[in-house]
């Protein structure tokens, strides 16, 4: 495919030279904050220590066009990168990512064989191995709220019962399920009726009903300073920034389990990295049993059984995995198919 | 000597010139403009390749996408013959059923799902799942069994609008990706008409030029006052006033937009004094509207505007002013027909700068303008990051790109560009 290789491989030039003479590093990518801190402390710094093999941890802010320049470019600055499953369908299938073989994992530490310790979606696409279990769920500040206690995704939707400011993330994923649900959708029709036009036309109609009471945020990080600032007495928000403000601020914050939308985080290997042997050695050394129970850090479920086992009873009530069955799990499949013209028409509807 | 004596000597001189003399006067004229040509070199090849290259590479991937037609060459070979209605005969199923099974060994099965989907959204999925169910078939069986396993897999390929987004999809070069950036599309006769589903892109078009134009004209009303002042005020009270307007520009642009936050917030700086000294009882939304886009962004770009204005007030003569009012003139027609005139050149220069800067503005909207602040640029990097839709990111800015020429064709008739001054 002909891209503007020129060009990139141009930019592609200028930064090689800004970093030349390290090839032989491992580039590992992930999405920075609380979560990659604990990825530093439980992968990236025991693997130095264990192999003497230098990594370079960088973060980024997710989606794929960052890999998809580098792999057009043929110039691979990231070996190993943490995607969201929501992204990893689509990269797999443009062959952006190379395939993992299953059989290199190492069983848990009970002994159990890889395959049977992992749960089965953190295996589900040959292109990554599953590092959490996230969610997104909705949060609201017990010193702001006014009128009862938030219980369900419906009083997101209830401004008259509780009045204020919400709010969400600016993008269609979520928010449009939120919506259906909220008009009274069960969980396992969300999709299906979201594919419909009549569907759509529902959401956006429900999200109406809200309209002059929301705002919109762009990157998770500002989702709890909203909540902390008085900007919104409700908020969309990744269940482990939530729950590490409230640990670690004791700010008054409570997280609402109901119809969370919850996907995995995984380590996949970017396509064509010259350091491919030393990049499959990473993901078996960071998809081990006690490196993924360091996830429960920012209440990030971990993705082997054996793993979870490890997980402080304190923290097991904050973990996405012990909520599952109110949740609902984000369909990468879905929003491939629909994500390019739903996001079209949300910002038509934003417009309005 | 008389002066018929000298236009003699010269007409004599002129034709007396050997061949040989001209010769040697024109290697050394030739040899000061290569030199002239080899300073500027550098400049030349640096434009070529980070401005030239750039934007042709932008214009020309507006519309060429052989990505398709690269794909799934055979198929659309065959699928030259069909009318266009109804499933076309089973060959071309067949035949799509051996190309979607290459490429799901090859892992662009995705590629092709990519780009049908945007024709018709929903059909990623189709594509993908197909290709998974036919990478285990056997090759000898696919030219007979093809088609009625494409079926199988799924009865949307017997759809003719699917297959009528292959063909389109599968044209290396196409205007669909500039339609669609005029919110238009072609129906399934060809002709062109207003889009069915979303049509945001002629709004925030219009949008986007109407806050660059409110941007422009704040950046006057708050700049000129300021320029004059100090232009006509001592050099020590000049350069302090210029230190206060640089210092900002020399602060980081995120540093800028991120003070606004603090001070438009909810519980922000203005909200509190206002309620503070009892104006309001209610805080103020401020944040996340246009108009925080508005004020932040006048206040990033008001140096663009003072500085050209400054430098040009600066040249001009205060005795001008003082011959009109010693003339007769009253001080205001006097500012008007005599000073203003003068610093119609900044004003211009400063115009032009901040208008076309905040035309293709993005992090200040992106963080302070909430909804209703978006601009055409945010929509760009939208396609660019994070839907992937390069070709569409392409022609959306290649139009804004046509957009601003126009403006600037139009500011040239009407006002002339010549008499631009930057200082």
């Amino acid at each position: 495919m002909k891209r503007p290789s020129v060009l990139l491989s141009a930019v592609a030039m200028l930064t090689l030279g800004a970093t030349a003479g390290q090839t032989d590093d491992l580039t590992a990518v992930s999405f920075g904050g609380a979560y990659g801190a604990a990825q530093k402390l439980h992968m990236i710094d025991p693997y130095i220590e264990a192999t003497g093999n230098n990594v370079l941890f960088e973060d980024y802010s997710g989606g794929i066009a960052e890999i998809k320049a580098q792999v057009e470019a043929g110039n691979i600055q990231w070996d190993v990168v943490d995607i969201e499953v929501i992204d990893l369908e689509r990269a797999c299938s443009e062959g952006l990512l190379e395939v993992i073989p299953r059989d290199i994992l190492p069983p848990g530490d009970d002994g159990v064989p890889a395959e049977e310790d992992f749960f089965a979606e953190a295996l589900a696409n040959e292109c990554g191995v599953g590092v959490i279990f996230w969610t997104i769920i909705y949060a609201y500040n017990t010193e702001t709220i006014e009128g009862g206690v938030p219980s369900a995704i419906a009083d997101f939707f209830d401004t008259e019962t509780f009045p204020g400011k919400r709010a969400l993330r600016k993008r269609p994923q979520v928010n449009l399920e939120w919506a259906l649900i909220a008009d009274g959708v069960p969980r396992d029709e969300v999709y299906d009726l979201l594919a419909t036009d009549e569907g759509q036309a529902r959401a956006f109609a429900k999200l109406d009903t809200i309209r002059d009471e929301l705002v919109w945020y762009e990157s998770w990080s500002q989702a709890p300073q909203l909540l902390n600032d008085g900007g919104a007495v409700m908020v969309q928000s990744a269940n482990g920034r939530i729950f590490k403000d409230i640990q670690d601020h004791g700010r008054p914050f409570v997280m609402v389990w109901d119809s969370h939308v919850f996907d995995l985080d995984v380590w996949a290997i970017t396509k064509g990295t010259p350091n491919l042997d030393l990049a499959l050695d990473f993901v078996k050394f960071a998809t081990g049993t006690v490196p993924l129970s360091g996830m429960q850090d920012v209440a990030y479920g971990p993705t082997r059984r054996s793993a979870a086992a490890l997980v402080d009873p304190a923290v097991v009530n904050d973990l996405p995995t012990a909520h599952i069955d109110k949740g609902l799990k984000a369909d990468g499949i879905f929003w491939a198919d629909y994500g390019e013209s739903l996001g079209e028409k949300f910002n038509e509807w934003l417009l309005q | 000597m008389t002066a018929a004596s000298l236009r003699d000597r010269t007409s004599q001189s002129g034709s007396t010139l050997t061949r040989e003399e001209m010769a040697v006067a024109t290697r050394a004229l030739n040899r000061r403009r290569l030199t002239a040509f080899a300073l500027v070199t550098p400049l030349l090849a640096f434009i070529g390749f980070a401005f030239v290259a750039p934007i042709t590479t932008m214009l020309h991937q507006g519309v060429y996408n052989p990505t398709v037609a690269e794909l799934i060459p055979d198929t659309l070979a065959r699928l030259q013959d069909w009318d266009g209605r109804g499933t076309p005969d089973d060959s071309v199923l067949a035949t799509m059923a051996v190309d979607l099974k290459r490429l799901a060994n090859d892992r662009t099965a995705g590629k092709l799902a990519e780009e049908l989907n945007r024709g018709l959204p929903g059909t990623s999925s189709v594509v993908k799942a197909t290709a998974r169910k036919l990478r285990n078939v056997a090759d000898h069986d696919l030219p007979s069994v093809g088609a009625a396993l494409l079926l199988e897999a799924n009865d949307r390929w017997s759809s003719p609008e699917l297959w009528r987004t292959v063909r389109e999809a599968g044209k290396r070069y196409s205007e669909r990706n500039f339609l669609t950036a005029l919110d238009l599309e072609r129906s399934p006769d060809g002709e062109i008409q207003r889009r069915e589903s979303a049509r945001i892109y002629i709004q925030l078009y219009v949008k986007t030029i109407k806050m660059a134009l409110i941007i422009t004209v704040l950046t006057f009303l708050l700049g000129y006052p300021l320029a004059y002042m100090m232009a006509n005020s001592s050099s020590r009270v000049a350069n302090t006033m210029l230190i206060f307007i640089l210092l900002p520009f020399w602060t980081s642009l995120l540093v800028r937009t991120t003070s606004w936050i603090a001070l438009l917030q909810t519980n922000g700086v203005i909200n509190s004094l206002l309620m503070g000294i009892g104006i309001t009882t209610q805080p103020i939304e401020m944040m996340y509207t246009e108009f925080a886009t508005i004020v932040a962004m006048t206040h990033v770009l008001l140096p663009f505007m003072v500085l050209p204005l400054y430098s040009v007030m600066k040249g001009i003569d205060p005795s001008l002013m003082r011959a009109s009012l010693s003339l007769g003139a009253r001080p205001i027609p006097s500012f008007l027909r005599v000073y203003f005139p003068m610093t119609l050149s900044g004003l211009s220069a400063g115009g032009l700068l901040v208008f076309i800067i905040s035309v293709g503005y993005y992090i200040t909207p992106a963080l302070v303008g909430g909804t209703d602040g978006q601009m055409i640029s945010n929509v760009i990097a939208f396609h660019m990051q994070q839907s992937n839709n390069w070709e569409l990111a392409a022609a959306l800015g290649t139009l804004l790109l046509v957009v601003i020429v126009c403006l600037y064709w139009a500011y040239d008739r009407m006002v002339g560009a010549g008499n631009i001054k930057l200082g």
